[in-house]
């Protein structure tokens, strides 16, 4: 029988408490740029510019296709060097961050693009129609009517992807960047106490994540009552 | 004011609409009938350019609306056009509704078009709902806020596609009263509409449409009295004896 000892948590929060931060910020930043770049991405495959569907169509089924440790590791691999060179940046420079919200930004704008297509269609075409005939430009029509309905209607998916997102942050540990999953990590292989650590990782993202999810259950029943 | 000259159009191998040519004068009020399917609702949307034709010309005051060149938003907003289904933005209130489209392609003041948009709330009977939601309304009530949209961009003549026909029969009246009101006040209007007591109270010519053909075009008089083909006595005599 293991011989639990949890002596080695209350002396590591601080360092854990700088991975969540990490986490969290990945989190929030491959959300904000997922959004916007998957909306942009979403409109470009509704697009009758075939080109831009073709693009955007390509794009999504890429990111969709492939696991999100490998596409991290790409990016671990491979973006340091271009930010380097792009940037005159000396050799060695830092960079684990930087590729890894790049690689979860990019990745998670395929699903988000998703997401926001299937509002979009969610919206009656009838809206587009009304407001084409009140004289609406198709960019006003889709600013001003569609997307508005469209987005309030994904509200609970976003946010549910924004929590598969966040327990997905544990995967940059490829790149032996300590986020909070990393940060448990290296604390219990230091003090020999990893099944600890882990464990109270495990129940740390447990806690966030179901009451986040339990949040957005009572969002969708405030706004969806149906 | 609206001109439509051997008009086309055909979705793949399917024809919808076949050589069809009217106009509408200034002034005159137009029902189209027609049993469903026969292109009636699509020869209206071609008028303001929602749906494309392949062959023939359409023109609205002057301006050739399948012109590749022309400016469709800019002809659209001052074609009014109401919908079968109202199509409110349900995500605004009824005065935001109203008043959107003058602020937005108008250029309109926020307060002159709130103005303009109560003013015509209140034609239509329903200024108490000014700051009610579309979803807060029965369907009755939001087509008259549909009307009253379309006429706060001041148009110069409005498109009726269907509008009673899914509303609940008890309201449909309140709705046709509204487009009664229109009409006499000399709006030119193209209606498509079963309405066939609509049709003989106000409109100056019926359009009968079958198989994507329009098949009479006649004063009322004469399509009421005496329908020349086959096709638009059936479908009369089916209608009005219910």
């Amino acid at each position: 029988m293991h011989e639990f000892d949890w002596s080695s948590i209350p002396g590591a929060l601080p360092f854990l408490w700088e991975g969540m931060k990490v986490s969290l910020v990945i989190t929030a930043q491959a959300v904000i740029v997922g959004i916007v770049w998957g909306t942009a991405l979403a409109m470009m495959r509704l697009s009758s510019v075939k080109p831009l569907s073709w693009f955007a169509a390509g794009y999504v089924n890429l990111f969709r296709a492939v696991p999100l440790v490998m596409v991290l590791l790409w990016f671990f691999l491979i973006v340091p060097k271009f930010i380097e060179q792009l940037f005159g940046l000396p050799s060695g420079t830092d960079l684990r961050l930087t590729s890894a919200m790049i690689g979860f930004a990019l990745f998670e704008s395929a699903y988000y693009s998703e997401i926001i297509r299937a509002g979009i269609q969610s919206v009656p075409k009838g809206q587009m129609a009304a407001s084409s005939a009140l004289g609406m430009t198709y960019s006003q029509a889709m600013r001003l009517v569609v997307l508005p309905q469209a987005f309030r209607n994904m509200v609970p998916l976003l946010l549910t992807q924004a929590i598969i997102l966040f327990q997905d942050t544990s995967l940059v540990y490829v790149s032996a960047l300590a986020d909070f999953f990393g940060a448990a990590y290296k604390v219990g292989d230091r003090d020999g106490r990893l099944v600890e650590l882990l464990l109270f990782a495990g129940v740390v993202y447990f806690v966030i994540c179901y009451s986040a999810s339990q949040l957005v259950k009572r969002l969708q029943k405030k706004y969806h009552p149906a | 004011m609206i001109k439509i000259s051997n008009v086309s159009k055909h979705y793949g191998a399917f024809q919808v609409l076949t050589d069809c040519t009217t106009s509408v004068s200034k002034g005159e009020v137009i029902v189209v009938c027609g049993p469903s399917g026969s292109g009636k609702s699509t020869l209206i949307k071609c008028v303001n350019g929602l749906e494309p034709f392949q062959s023939g010309e359409i023109v609205v005051n002057g301006t050739s609306v399948g012109d590749p060149k022309t400016n469709l938003p800019k002809l659209r907003s001052h074609v009014g056009m109401v919908f079968q289904n109202f199509e409110l933005f349900p995500h605004m209130s009824i005065t935001e509704n109203l008043a959107i489209a003058q602020i937005k392609v108008l250029k309109r003041g926020k307060e002159e078009a709130m103005d303009k948009g109560l003013k015509l709330l209140e034609r239509v009977g329903l200024k108490a709902h000014a700051h009610k939601f579309p979803g807060q309304l029965s369907g009755g009530q939001q087509q008259r806020v549909a009307i009253a949209r379309a006429l706060a961009m001041d148009p110069i003549c409005m498109l009726f596609d269907e509008p009673t026909s899914a509303l609940d029969p008890e309201m449909v009246n309140e709705v046709l009263d509204v487009m009664t009101e229109l009409a006499r006040e000399g709006m030119t209007m193209m209606c498509v509409t079963h309405e066939m007591g609509f049709a003989r109270r106000v409109a100056n010519r019926v359009i009968f449409m079958d198989q994507g053909r329009i098949v009479e075009d006649d004063s009322k008089e004469a399509f009421f009295a005496n329908p020349r083909s086959e096709r638009a006595q059936q479908f009369l005599a089916k209608i009005l004896h219910h």
